[in-house]
C-alpha cells in the first residue's frame, strides 16, 4: 500500500515517569489512538487516529498526557498553509468530499467582538440588579400592533383575538439537533433543562423521541426537507413548530445521516427503515417560492387549529434580508437566522466555511428591512450561529434578535471540545454518537445541571450588563443599535450593521 | 446503611474508581506512588469494574444482611460491625484459606497483600473518609454512595 502522504494532526505526549499505565486513556479514547496489550503494560499510541478531543488527557489520573498540534508538518508558507497542503494530499488519497463537523473553522472577521456596548453615567442612572427585579423574560410570536377593543357598558371586549406568545424566562434557547445526530441522552439532558429553564429546545428534523414528550410543553419541533418523524401527534404536542428551511453551516445543503448511525430507536424516531442513510434533500420538494411556503405555513396551522406559533429557519445568505421579509409576509410568527459560524454533524467543509454571511450582519439587515416595511412586529427574530457567551446574547438583540439560539455552546458545556468528528460518529464524550458504549458517557442529571448552570450564568450577567446601561428590561434593548459602538469597523461594516463608530455620540 | 451503588445505564468503562480505590489504600501519598510501591508490591483495589461491552459496572462488597464471607471464615478475621453493618477484614487473623473468596456471590473479595503477607481484602466503605474514593473519582456519578433503606 502506498504510504500516505497525510502526517498525524497531533502527537500524543506521554510522560513515562507520570504514567501509571491503567489504562484510562485506552478505553476512552473513541478513535482507538491508546492501545495496550496487557493490564498495566506498556501503553503505545497510533498518533494518525488522534482527533485532538482531549477526552484522554481530561481523564487521565496523572496528568501524564498532553495532546500537541501538529504545527510542523508542513514547510511554513503564508499561502500554502498545513491546511491547505493536507486538504490537497486528503483528495488526492481518497478523490471524494471532505466533511467537516461544526462551525466554520475559517478566520472570518467576528463582527461580536468589535462591538462595544454602552453604560450609564452620571446624566442617566444605572440600575443595580441586587437590588431592583431585572426582566429578562421575553415573548416569541407575532405581536398585535394594536389592541382593538369594544366597549359595552363598563364591560371591554377584544375586538380580535390576541395572537399566541410563547413566554420564555431566558431569551436563550437550545438550537436544534437531531435525535441521530447526537445521542438520546443529550437530547434528554437539553429538554430537561429547557424545561427547567422556563425556555425552550428545539428537536432538530430528526424526529422526537417518545421517551422525551413529557418534555414537550418546552419543544419546538422542525418539520425539514425529509418531513422525517412528522406526523399530527408531533405537531399537536409542539410549543412551537419550525419549518427548516436552511442551516447555517451548510445552507443551500441537505443533510445525510449515515445509515451506520440508524440504530432501531434513531429509525423508529425517524419512521424510516433501519440501517438505510436518512437523506434530507436539499430543497423542500414542495417549495419553490414564497407562495409554496405559505402553503406550508397555513397547512402546519389549519393541523394545529392556529394554536401554535409557526417558525421558518433559513440560513443567513446575502439576500437574507429580502427573504426574510418574504417568509414574514407567508404568515410566519417567527424567523430564525442562522449564521455561517452554526454548527453542523456533518456538511461539506467547503460548503461549511465558505457559504453564507455572519449572523451579526444579517440579524442587523434583516431587522431593519422589517423595520422599514412596518412589520417587525409581525415576526418575531430569532439569531442563531456562532453565539459563544452572554455578551454575543446581548449585542444580537441590540442589532434585533428577540432571542438566540445556542448549540455549540450547550454541547461545550456537556463535554464537547470542538474536536469536529462528529459525522465519524465515534465522539469520545459520547455527545455526536449512537454507539451504545460512548453514549453513556453524558449522564442527563449531570448534564441538565451544566446547562442550568451555564444559562443561569449568562442570564445574571446578562442582568449586570443592561442594569449598568440603565435598563430594566431585555425586550428594550431590542434592536437598540445606540447602545453598540463599532471598533475597527469600516464604514461600509458599519452602515451594515447599523450602528456608530466608537467615539461618535448619540 | 449507606452502600456504594453503580448505576450500570452511566458507567463509562474508566476505571478511575479502581485507581482511586487502589491509591486509598495504599500507604503512599499520591496516585503515582501507589502504583510504584518501593517493596514492589502494589495494593489491590476493592471495587473492580466488570465490563461486557458495550455495558460495563463496577462490583464492590454489598455488605450483606447475612454475610456468607463472615459465617465461612475460619478464623473470625471477617466480621460485620452490628452497630454500622459493614463487613470489615481484619488482616491480623486472616489466614489466607480463601473460604470467603469461593462463597461470596459476587466475587468482592480480592487476594491482596498486607505487611508482605497474602490475606483477602475487601470494601471497607473508606473509614476515615466521609464519601469512599471510588464514588469521589467517578467522573459521571454512576457510582452513588447513598442510603436506600436497605439493611
Amino acid at each position: 500500500m502506498p504510504r500516505s502522504l497525510v502526517p498525524p494532526a497531533f502527537f500524543v505526549e506521554r510522560v513515562t515517569t507520570r504514567c501509571i499505565k491503567c489504562g484510562v486513556c485506552v478505553r476512552q479514547c473513541g478513535f482507538s489512538v491508546h492501545a495496550q496489550a496487557e493490564p498495566y503494560g506498556e501503553v503505545v499510541s497510533t498518533e494518525e487516529n488522534c482527533v485532538g478531543c482531549q477526552r484522554c488527557v481530561v481523564f487521565c489520573p496523572t496528568r501524564a498526557l498532553r495532546i500537541m498540534e501538529n504545527v510542523h508538518s508542513v514547510r511554513q508558507h503564508p499561502n500554502w498553509t498545513a491546511g491547505v497542503i493536507h486538504d490537497i494530499q486528503k483528495q488526492a488519497e481518497t478523490g471524494g468530499i471532505i466533511l467537516g463537523s461544526m462551525g466554520c473553522d475559517k478566520d472570518y472577521p467576528i463582527y461580536f467582538d468589535r462591538l462595544a456596548l454602552n453604560a450609564s453615567q452620571v446624566t442617566n442612572p444605572a440600575i443595580d440588579p441586587l437590588r431592583e427585579p431585572m426582566e429578562v423574560r421575553t415573548y416569541l410570536g407575532s405581536k398585535a400592533p394594536r389592541v382593538e377593543v369594544k366597549r359595552s357598558g363598563v364591560t371591554f371586549r377584544l375586538q380580535k383575538p390576541m395572537p399566541i406568545g410563547i413566554k420564555l424566562e431566558t431569551p436563550i434557547m437550545f438550537a436544534a439537533m437531531s435525535f441521530g445526530s447526537i445521542s438520546k441522552n443529550v437530547c434528554e439532558a437539553l429538554a430537561k433543562a429547557a424545561t427547567e429553564l422556563g425556555t425552550l429546545f428545539n428537536t432538530g428534523e430528526g424526529g422526537y423521541h417518545a421517551d422525551l414528550r413529557k418534555y414537550a410543553a418546552n419543544s419546538i419541533v422542525q418539520v425539514a426537507s425529509g418531513r422525517f418523524g412528522v406526523d399530527k401527534e408531533y405537531l399537536e404536542v409542539a410549543r412551537v413548530i419550525e419549518i427548516k428551511m436552511g442551516q447555517g453551516a451548510k445552507p443551500g445543503i441537505g443533510g445525510h445521516l449515515p445509515g451506520e448511525k440508524m440504530t432501531w430507536e434513531v429509525a423508529r424516531t425517524r419512521m424510516i427503515p433501519k440501517g438505510t442513510d436518512a437523506i434530507s434533500p436539499a430543497p423542500h420538494h414542495d417549495i419553490y417560492s414564497i407562495e409554496d411556503l405559505k402553503q406550508l405555513i397555513d397547512t402546519l396551522k389549519e393541523v394545529t387549529d392556529y394554536k401554535k406559533p409557526i417558525s421558518v429557519k433559513v440560513a443567513a445568505v446575502h439576500n437574507v434580508a429580502a427573504i426574510a421579509s418574504g417568509i414574514a409576509r407567508a404568515g410566519a410568527d417567527i424567523i430564525t437566522i442562522d449564521g455561517m459560524k452554526g454548527g453542523t454533524g456533518a456538511a461539506p467543509k467547503v460548503v461549511r466555511n465558505e457559504i453564507g454571511i455572519p449572523i451579526e450582519v444579517a440579524i442587523a439587515a434583516v431587522d431593519q428591512r422589517l423595520r422599514e416595511e412596518g412589520i417587525r412586529d409581525e415576526v418575531s427574530l430569532v439569531a442563531s450561529g456562532g453565539i459563544r457567551c452572554s455578551a454575543d446574547v446581548l449585542k444580537a438583540i441590540c442589532l434585533g434578535a428577540d432571542a438566540v439560539y445556542i448549540g455549540t455552546a450547550a454541547l461545550v458545556a456537556l463535554g464537547c471540545h470542538l474536536c469536529g468528528k462528529c459525522y465519524t460518529g465515534k465522539c469520545s464524550w459520547g455527545i455526536a454518537t449512537q454507539d451504545e458504549y460512548l453514549s453513556r458517557r453524558v449522564n442527563p442529571e449531570l448534564g441538565v445541571k451544566r446547562l442550568v448552570n451555564l444559562v443561569n450564568a449568562w442570564t445574571l450577567e446578562i442582568k449586570e450588563v443592561i442594569g449598568a446601561m440603565g435598563i430594566n428590561a431585555i425586550e428594550s434593548l431590542r434592536g437598540n443599535r445606540l447602545h453598540l459602538r463599532g471598533i475597527g469597523l469600516n464604514e461600509v461594516e458599519l452602515k451594515v450593521l447599523g450602528v456608530k463608530p466608537a467615539g461618535e455620540s448619540m | 446503611m449507606k452502600r456504594v451503588y453503580c448505576n450500570e445505564k452511566y458507567c463509562v468503562n474508566c476505571h478511575l474508581c479502581e485507581i482511586y480505590c487502589l491509591a486509598a489504600h495504599s500507604p503512599a501519598p499520591d496516585l503515582i506512588k501507589a502504583f510504584s510501591p518501593s517493596d514492589g508490591i502494589r495494593p489491590v483495589a476493592r471495587i473492580q469494574v466488570e465490563e461486557s461491552r458495550p455495558r460495563s459496572m463496577a462490583v464492590s462488597c454489598r455488605h450483606c444482611l447475612h454475610p456468607l464471607c463472615a459465617d465461612s471464615c475460619i478464623s473470625g478475621a471477617l466480621t460485620k460491625d452490628p452497630n454500622t453493618g459493614i463487613v470489615l477484614s481484619d488482616p491480623e487473623k486472616c489466614v489466607a484459606c480463601w473460604s470467603c473468596l469461593s462463597v461470596c456471590s459476587i466475587g468482592a473479595i480480592r487476594k491482596g497483600f498486607v505487611a508482605g503477607r497474602p490475606v483477602s481484602v475487601k470494601c471497607d466503605l473508606c473509614q476515615g473518609r466521609e464519601i469512599p474514593a471510588c464514588v469521589e473519582a467517578c467522573p459521571n456519578q454512576a457510582l452513588t454512595y447513598e442510603d436506600r433503606g436497605e439493611n
